[in-house]
């Protein structure tokens, strides 16, 4: 058993008690204390900023060419938030419990309730730097409502709710770069974490324009590099997100949390062919006014607008009616798939189902009709009015529809189907947001220990800007007050030598292999092979082959990888192969640890474990905690569980009827 | 919907490093879906060089759904290429036709150096940020976020200022390469809320003197970059850049 170092006391004191007693660094020792934060997305611009801003000397890394680039800007539906400002019931106390539910109770009682703490201080700090929320008349902030809850608690800014706090976040984190608290270094890639005596206390980093390596020193490593969705290449993911720099720290001794636990989203826009790169969200936002159907026969034909209501099968809404279309993702993409094997799946590939605006655009339209006293408006007004309303509220997201798919989602239902969007597990990491490796830490997506087997909508970027601005500033110096003594270690010290060694190889390796086929094309066979078995439902004897099936794959990528171009150079090639290379790791590890997990969990679904209805069936008696693993060997892992004691909550069957 | 597909011409600027000189390269890819973005028709043509001995294209890309702001092609004369508010990554092939030649090349400015082929460095929008793109609020110093009621029109129009993905589309477009619409995006959402007050004379007077450091251009009022634009940021915000910028020249202690 390994110990999160939780603290002692009630679960609504454990947070308050813990900032009252940690140690504390003063002002002068921090401004000689650097600080290195990989990755500048919601969780590494929140904590780079917060960090510069108390006088700790910040180094930041991204690999893209600016920090505002990273993906968290892709977020769409909303920041949840414990305000209750709608009067309707919300408390800390429930976004906790929403959360620990949603999460099908594998998350950490103790972790989770201090994010519903400060969920609110978020709103606050985000408004004050200028984030532009959604506001209502009266010029307060706006609220909707999402999955897995029936309060509305989700604050949002039109459907870019993560575009506005990443800038906000960026944008205090270039103030501390004018003011010389914060280095950031865009265009890199961190390939190491260097140790000494057992501490992170360093980077290797690559500068992608011009292929040189770079030593980089700090008293601690913040990795903030988000999830590895991009193992199965077809996700929601930004091209260029990765799990390399989660799965070097994981290689350098820390322990990867619940590896197998993956969201797959409900509602994104279904693959068109072979050609696909990516797969593009529709946000959960969209659930609150669409509704979900399928035909009820097998094999129709009609156009969706022809089929009428008595052939239609709205099944969220007939499996869930307390829930409905607004259940949980894990659920509603189960449902959905459920649906399409049993034959009822439309489009060309019969690989989707509708998500239809036609009720919501009457709904409204008959409310802005009796708002403006048109009694005899007739129906076309009312659904132009209609249209109007739809239009304000979720226009991006139907242009960018109607972009991809060439289809105008005002006047047909738009065709959907569940994607990869969100990674659960990750870094390991304690209480203080510590990895297993002294002085390395994994915030945000990176890290594992908030939403137990299925996150819950409007809740990344919360924890994404909790651990940064709220957490980390608190427990890094909690472990920095004992480093002041240690003098900075010197980039020519052997330990740095030796990991800049080390990557210089592999990277010559890699080139070095010469052989025929492009890594994009090895992506593409892993991201199948784990979509197929490690996917949406998994089997013991699928999860058997597709761990022979990777191993398989390695093998053949390190001996016919083709890398063109030079080391020294701008080389997106060199740079999307060292990724690759390591997502192949990692997929292995994803389907030994689904393999360990014999019970079924939010997204984590295995087939030989389910309730007579279908649904998720969890054992609580054998299988209550956190798998973390232990590199030991290649292909070769030790599980150290963490046990998850559920002091205020009952864990019981998730019940979304 | 039925699809069709596609043999296209490629004329494809190729460009080693900043200081080597570049050239156009012509290129023929074949069976391109019109359901394919023009980033996947991209991914086609390099799997092609790589697979022949070749070397790939380098391009800038990330999200591919249009908000990253990190794909910058220039294509047949077009920033981002044939449709309106639209960026590289969401334009899809049923706006090409079978045998069309498509003119590929980076953006081009004298603030935005070419790294390689497509790839250009446009770390100079960040420093305009620094120089007070921003509001000076530490973690931690907020009041309630509904202490302070904000006219929704105002709240709005600022979102709609705040939507700039700073990709560079304007400065690509403009004849004088000016970074007017990127700057005036940022002065107005940050001076349309009151949060943005108290920094409102310094932060105009401080971007605009980062700005002419960086070499954009003047502007001359050509409307091209908001043509441009992905997000349709509105050129009205240059209006009231200049009006921000005057009355803090005006108004100096």
């Amino acid at each position: 058993m390994i110990d999160a170092k939780i603290p002692k006391g009630d679960l609504d004191n454990k947070w308050v008690d813990y900032k009252g007693h940690c140690k504390l660094v003063n002002p002068a020792n921090k401004r000689k204390m650097e600080v290195i934060v990989v990755g500048t997305g919601l969780a590494g611009a929140s904590a780079a900023a917060s960090l510069g801003e108390m006088g700790y000397k910040v180094k930041a890394f991204c690999f893209q060419d600016s920090p505002r680039r990273a993906h968290s800007i892709a977020a769409q539906g909303g920041i949840n938030a414990a305000k209750n400002y709608q009067n309707d019931g919300d408390s800390v106390f429930r976004l906790f419990y929403d959360t620990i539910k949603g999460g099908d109770y594998r998350s950490r009682e103790a972790n989770v309730h201090r994010l519903a703490e400060v969920s609110s201080n978020i709103i606050d700090q985000c408004v004050a730097q200028g984030v532009p929320f959604a506001r209502e008349y009266g010029g307060l902030l706006s609220n909707r409502s999402f999955g897995g809850t029936q309060v509305q608690r989700t604050f949002y800014a039109a459907g870019q709710t993560g575009q506005q706090l990443l800038i906000g976040a960026y944008q205090a984190l270039e103030r501390q770069v004018a003011l010389g608290n914060v280095q950031m270094f865009a265009r890199h890639e961190m390939l190491d974490v260097v140790k000494v005596d057992g501490k992170a206390k360093g980077i290797i980093a690559r500068n992608l324009v011009t292929g040189e390596l770079e030593r980089h020193f700090g008293y601690a490593v913040l990795l903030c590099t988000g999830g590895y969705g991009n193992v199965y290449y077809l996700s929601t993911n930004a091209m260029g997100s990765n799990v390399t720099a989660a799965w070097k720290a994981h290689k350098q001794g820390a322990f990867f949390a619940n590896p197998c636990f993956t969201q797959i989203h409900p509602t994104c826009i279904p693959v068109s062919g072979d050609h696909q790169s990516k797969l593009t969200l529709m946000s959960e936002s969209l659930r609150n006014d669409g509704r979900i159907w399928v035909p009820k026969n097998v094999g129709e034909t009609r156009k969706a607008n022809e089929i009428p209501d008595a052939d239609r099968d709205y099944f969220l809404e007939r499996r869930y009616p307390a829930f409905g279309n607004l259940v949980p993702r894990d659920v509603a993409s189960r449902a959905a798939k459920e649906r399409c094997d049993a034959g009822y799946g439309v489009g060309t590939s019969k690989q989707a189902v509708y998500l239809d605006y036609a009720a919501a655009i009457e709904r409204y339209g008959k409310i802005e009709i009796s708002k403006k006293g048109l009694s005899n408006a007739s129906q076309e007004e009312i659904i132009a009015l209609g249209k109007e309303v739809v239009k304000e509220k979720y226009g991006n997201l139907f242009t960018m529809y109607a972009k991809i798919t060439g289809e105008n989602p005002y006047e047909v239902p738009m065709r959907i189907y569940p994607a990869v969007h969100y990674t659960m597990g990750g870094l390991w990491v304690d209480y203080e947001l510590q990895t297993s490796v002294p002085g390395l830490y994994a915030l945000g997506e990176a890290n594992f220990s908030d939403h137990g087997a299925n996150r819950l909508g409007a809740s990344a970027l919360m924890q994404g800007l909790s651990d940064g601005y709220f957490v980390i500033p608190y427990t890094l110096g909690n472990n920095l007050a004992d480093e002041i003594y240690n003098a900075p270690i010197p980039t020519s010290h052997p330990a740095f030598e030796a990991a800049e060694k080390i990557v210089a190889e592999r990277i010559a390796k890699l080139k070095n292999i010469n052989g025929k086929q492009s890594v994009e094309s090895f992506h593409k066979r892993l991201g199948k092979i784990i979509w197929n078995e490690c996917g949406m439902s998994r089997t013991e004897a699928g999860l058997k082959q597709a761990i022979a099936d990777v191993q398989a794959l390695k093998k053949e990528f390190w001996s016919d990888v083709r890398i063109p171009g030079e080391i020294n150079e701008y080389n997106p090639e060199l740079d999307k192969a060292n990724r690759v290379a390591d997502f192949i790791e990692l997929g292995e590890l994803m389907c030994v640890d689904a393999l360990a997990r014999e019970e079924s969990c939010g997204g984590h679904f295995r087939e030989e474990y389910q309730t007579p209805e279908g649904e998720a069936l969890r054992d609580d008696e054998n299988f209550m905690y956190v798998a973390a693993w232990e590199l030991k060997n290649e292909h070769e892992w030790a599980l150290h569980k963490e046990e998850l004691k559920y002091e205020v909550i009952q864990p019981s069957q998730r019940n979304y009827k | 919907m039925s699809h069709t597909t596609m043999n296209l011409n490629l004329k494809v600027w190729r460009q080693k490093n900043t200081k080597t000189a570049g050239a156009f390269q012509m290129y023929r890819v074949e069976n391109i879906s019109d359901e394919m973005s023009f980033l996947e028709m991209m991914d086609i043509l390099n799997e092609q060089l790589i697979t022949t001995g070749g070397e790939p294209v380098a391009f800038d890309h990330d999200c591919r759904e249009g908000i990253c702001g990190m794909c910058s092609m220039y294509i047949n004369g077009k920033p981002h290429g044939p449709w309106q508010a639209n960026t590289t990554c969401q334009l899809h092939m049923r706006a090409f036709k079978d045998n069309d030649t498509i003119v590929i090349e980076p953006w081009r400015a004298n603030a935005f150096p070419v790294i390689k082929d497509l790839t250009v460095d446009r770390s100079a929008f960040d420093r305009i940020i620094q120089a007070g793109g921003y509001i000076s609020v530490n973690t931690g110093n907020a009041v309630d976020g509904n202490s302070l009621p904000i006219e929704k029109s105002k709240a709005d129009e600022s979102f709609a200022a705040a939507m700039c993905i700073g990709c560079g589309a304007c400065v690509a477009a403009c004849k004088n390469s000016s970074a007017m619409l990127f700057l005036s995006a940022k002065v107005s959402h940050l001076a349309l809320l009151p949060q943005g007050g108290p920094e409102r004379k310094t932060r105009v007077t401080n971007m605009v003197a980062q700005l002419d450091k960086e070499g954009f251009g003047a502007c001359t009022n050509t409307g091209a970059c908001e043509a441009a634009c992905p997000k349709e940021i509105s050129i009205a915000n240059i209006a009231r850049l200049n009006k921000e910028y005057i009355v803090a020249g005006l108004t100096a202690e």
